[in-house]
């Protein structure tokens, strides 16, 4: 193979979050500045909006802001994806809106990051919506969290507020239930620390923020079962006799080897798998996230939606119990009728009970609720159609998630987490 | 597939280039799944290869059940046309051409006169293209990486009976959970490498040998040098006053309409020359070729609204 070609860097996928006006743009393109992952027609048509609109020197906030409404006001509406790597990785960054009514595509952003960077104003500290943010990232599972604490040029690089502002962040965290927290004393704005180390802050050991984002070790939280795969589609093949038949999907948790013993769900039938398959070339170990097409020895009745599965096989659910993010203006009250998209699976579903919401300012659960208004997090029992192959989130992100479609209009209004089922 | 072992982190994770194909395969065959009539844009331009080889490796060893068709503005470049036969062929798949001249000839609209761009025309006759042979998803090789609106643009986005893009609404997509469901009248738009930069475009077309039309390579030809660009002298580009041609080494980064994609100077004639190439360049890719996304710093935002690519 060409030695150009870089295969040895992996691919780590990170998610801005924070509250409005914290600095979140401003920090991407910071760092894609001074990681030099951006180019000078990039930098040239920054220099030309900033300079038209009066600001001093580069606004950085203006290389992810690329919808014409984002720009007239200044803020972020809609995940920002922006690319760049490093001898070290290769980043996948999404840049995410701040304000309480974008929390819809915040979700969309955090679902398939592994590590959250927290952006806090340190002359604010946390808000409302930092622990709304933060509690979604949670929730999705990321474990991993850089706290920014931007704006230090603006406090003189108080040690002081900065050690505030973390014990503040540590003690939400707990509750959150995070433990993994790096902090970080930044500018954003000046660039100190995010990819260069400041000399204003002399009292920091700490990583710079590019630093932190090229070693941190983003294992999933969600990849801690045997090998599973949600059947896409069934290729049939012509040969002698019945056509042979191959299921085509992508494998998560534990690796796949021909020769494993499975069985495939929510029937219970088992097989052994024949042969596995990525395009047309036969492999005899998978990774967690690669498509392939996977025969099987006996020939079972498998159809889209079914589950594969190696080792101790998954939960075969009729009721589920889970953690809801509502995005519909609508609120979600019990008796609702609904489709889930659950791996590949779509099926019917009625609300039996809200049983509690989120309180985000106490960080409680409210046991009363009647319902999850729009952006609400809450608990809710949902009773299906027909059986869902499920795991819980925190031990499956595939299994142990779904999306809430609106039958009537097709919109996805909402976003689920797997606790529990029976 | 390359195993990545981080030594002394518990983890092994698919590198890079693995973990974007295999993204991509399993977006293509959701969509297989949940639609009716799929199909793949294919241009003859690199990325739309990429798309065509990744559908290929989707369902193999089978054939894939998209139709593949071109918007052809009737300002190409003979190279890239030539190849998108030659391609087809080889696949054993039918065409489909969606001709602008067509849209033009029957008034669906205004011709631009000779020498203009026909880039924006282009969203009537795919929208008219869409309608009349009822595809419900359409394939597209656009990168999140450039352009500003693209970025912000779902791997499965929606559009309404008007072919128009709502980037103020679009579709919640958490994980990989994808929501494939339209009403009547109403499409997709599928952008299965979104997340791919130019440097793993080719990086890719490395690692599985794909071939591409000669102009992603350095060839001699007569440009002329406009708005900075150098533009390859034909049919609809002729030297103004004060323009002189000249032949110059040059190679195109991206292909499209011939009379508004620019070449770049280069020497690089292998895949590996054009890497190194692209790692030293200090434009996009965009930035150093398109004269059509000059004009506004929402140009490309205007024109998806409108129903483009």
């Amino acid at each position: 193979m060409s030695d150009i070609i870089d295969t040895e860097t992996d691919l780590l996928r990170f998610a801005t979050i924070g509250s409005v006006d914290d600095g979140k743009s401003t920090l991407i393109g910071r760092l894609l500045h001074d990681a030099k992952g951006l180019l000078q027609d990039q930098i040239d048509a920054v220099a030309v909006t900033s300079a038209r609109r009066g600001h001093e020197g580069l606004d950085l906030s203006l290389i992810t802001d690329g919808l014409r409404a984002e720009r007239e006001q200044g803020i972020t509406i809609d995940v920002a994806y922006r690319y760049f790597a490093t001898p070290k990785r290769t980043f996948i960054v999404g840049d995410n809106p701040g304000h309480a009514q974008y929390t819809r595509n915040m979700a969309t952003g955090a679902s398939t990051a592994e590590v959250a960077v927290v952006l806090v104003d340190a002359r604010n500290g946390l808000t409302t919506q930092t622990n709304r943010h933060v509690t979604v990232a949670s929730l999705l599972g990321i474990r991993q969290f850089a706290l920014c604490i931007n704006k230090m040029d603006l406090l003189d690089w108080s040690e002081e507020r900065f050690d505030q502002i973390v014990a503040d962040f540590l003690a939400m965290a707990e509750r959150v239930g995070i433990d993994t927290v790096t902090p970080i004393p930044l500018s954003a704005l000046h660039g100190d620390n995010v990819v260069i180390r400041s000399e204003a802050s002399p009292w920091y050991a700490g990583p710079t923020l590019l630093e932190y984002l090229e070693t941190v070790d983003p294992t999933p939280a969600g990849d801690h079962t045997g090998g599973r795969m949600p059947v896409q589609l069934v290729l049939r093949e012509p040969a002698e006799g019945r056509p042979l038949r191959r299921y085509a999907g992508m494998v998560h948790g534990g690796p796949l080897h021909p020769g494993d013993a499975v069985t495939v769900l929510p029937s219970g039938q088992t097989a052994t798998i024949s042969e596995i398959l990525v395009g047309t070339d036969p492999i005899e170990s998978t990774l967690s996230g690669l498509s392939v097409t996977v025969s099987l020895t006996d020939d079972l009745d498998v159809i889209r939606g079914d589950v594969i599965a190696a080792g101790e096989p998954p939960a075969v659910a009729r009721e589920i119990e889970a953690t809801v993010c509502w995005f519909n203006e609508q609120p979600l009250t019990a008796g609702a009728r609904l489709l889930v998209k659950h791996g590949t699976r779509v099926e019917r579903v009625i609300v039996r009970d809200v049983i509690s919401r989120l309180d985000l300012e106490q960080l409680d659960h409210e046991a009363s609720a009647q319902e999850l208004a729009f952006n609400d997090i809450g608990v809710v029992r949902l009773a299906t159609a027909g059986p869902l192959v499920v795991d819980d989130y925190d031990a499956d992100r595939v299994l142990g998630s779904f999306v809430i479609i609106e039958e009537a209009t097709d919109r996805t209004i909402g976003a689920g987490m797997i606790r529990r089922w029976s | 597939m390359t195993l990545i072992d981080h030594g002394s982190r518990r983890t092994t994770r698919l590198a890079h280039l693995d973990a974007l194909e295999a993204h991509a395969i399993f977006v293509m065959r959701e969509v297989a799944a949940e639609r009716e009539r799929p199909v793949v844009l294919f241009s003859g331009g690199k990325d739309s290869v990429i798309l065509l080889h990744l559908a290929s490796k989707a369902f193999a060893p089978g054939k894939f059940p998209f139709a593949v068709m071109h918007v052809d503005t009737g300002h190409n470049f003979p190279e890239a046309i030539d190849f998108r036969d030659r391609r087809v062929a080889e696949l054993g798949t039918g065409l489909v051409v969606a001709s602008v001249q067509a849209s033009i000839d029957a008034g669906r609209v205004a011709d631009p006169g000779h020498g203009g761009s026909r880039n924006r025309l282009q969203s009537v006759t795919l929208l008219d293209a869409i309608a009349e042979n009822t595809f419900d998803a359409c394939f597209g090789g656009a990168r999140r990486d450039e352009d500003k609106a693209r970025a912000k643009e779902r791997i499965l986005s929606l559009r309404d009976e008007f072919g128009q893009w709502e980037p103020r609404n679009q579709r919640p997509e958490l994980w990989h959970l994808y929501n494939g469901r339209v009403r009547p009248g109403e499409h997709l738009r599928v952008f299965p490498i979104s997340d791919w930069t130019e440097r793993d475009v080719w990086e890719y077309i490395a690692r599985e040998g794909l071939e591409l039309p000669s102009l992603y390579y350095a060839h001699e030809r007569e440009v002329v040098e406009r708005d900075g660009m150098l533009l390859s002298v034909n049919e609809w580009v002729v030297p103004g006053p004060g323009e002189t041609a000249a032949v110059e080494m040059v190679r195109y980064r991206t292909v499209g309409d011939a009379s508004c994609t620019g070449a770049v100077r280069s020497t690089a004639t292998t895949v590996d020359e054009v890497l190194v190439e692209i790692q030293a360049s200090v434009l996009t890719e965009r930035g150093a070729t398109r004269a059509d996304d000059r004009f506004s710093e929402a140009s490309m935002e205007d024109r998806k609204r409108e129903g483009y690519f």
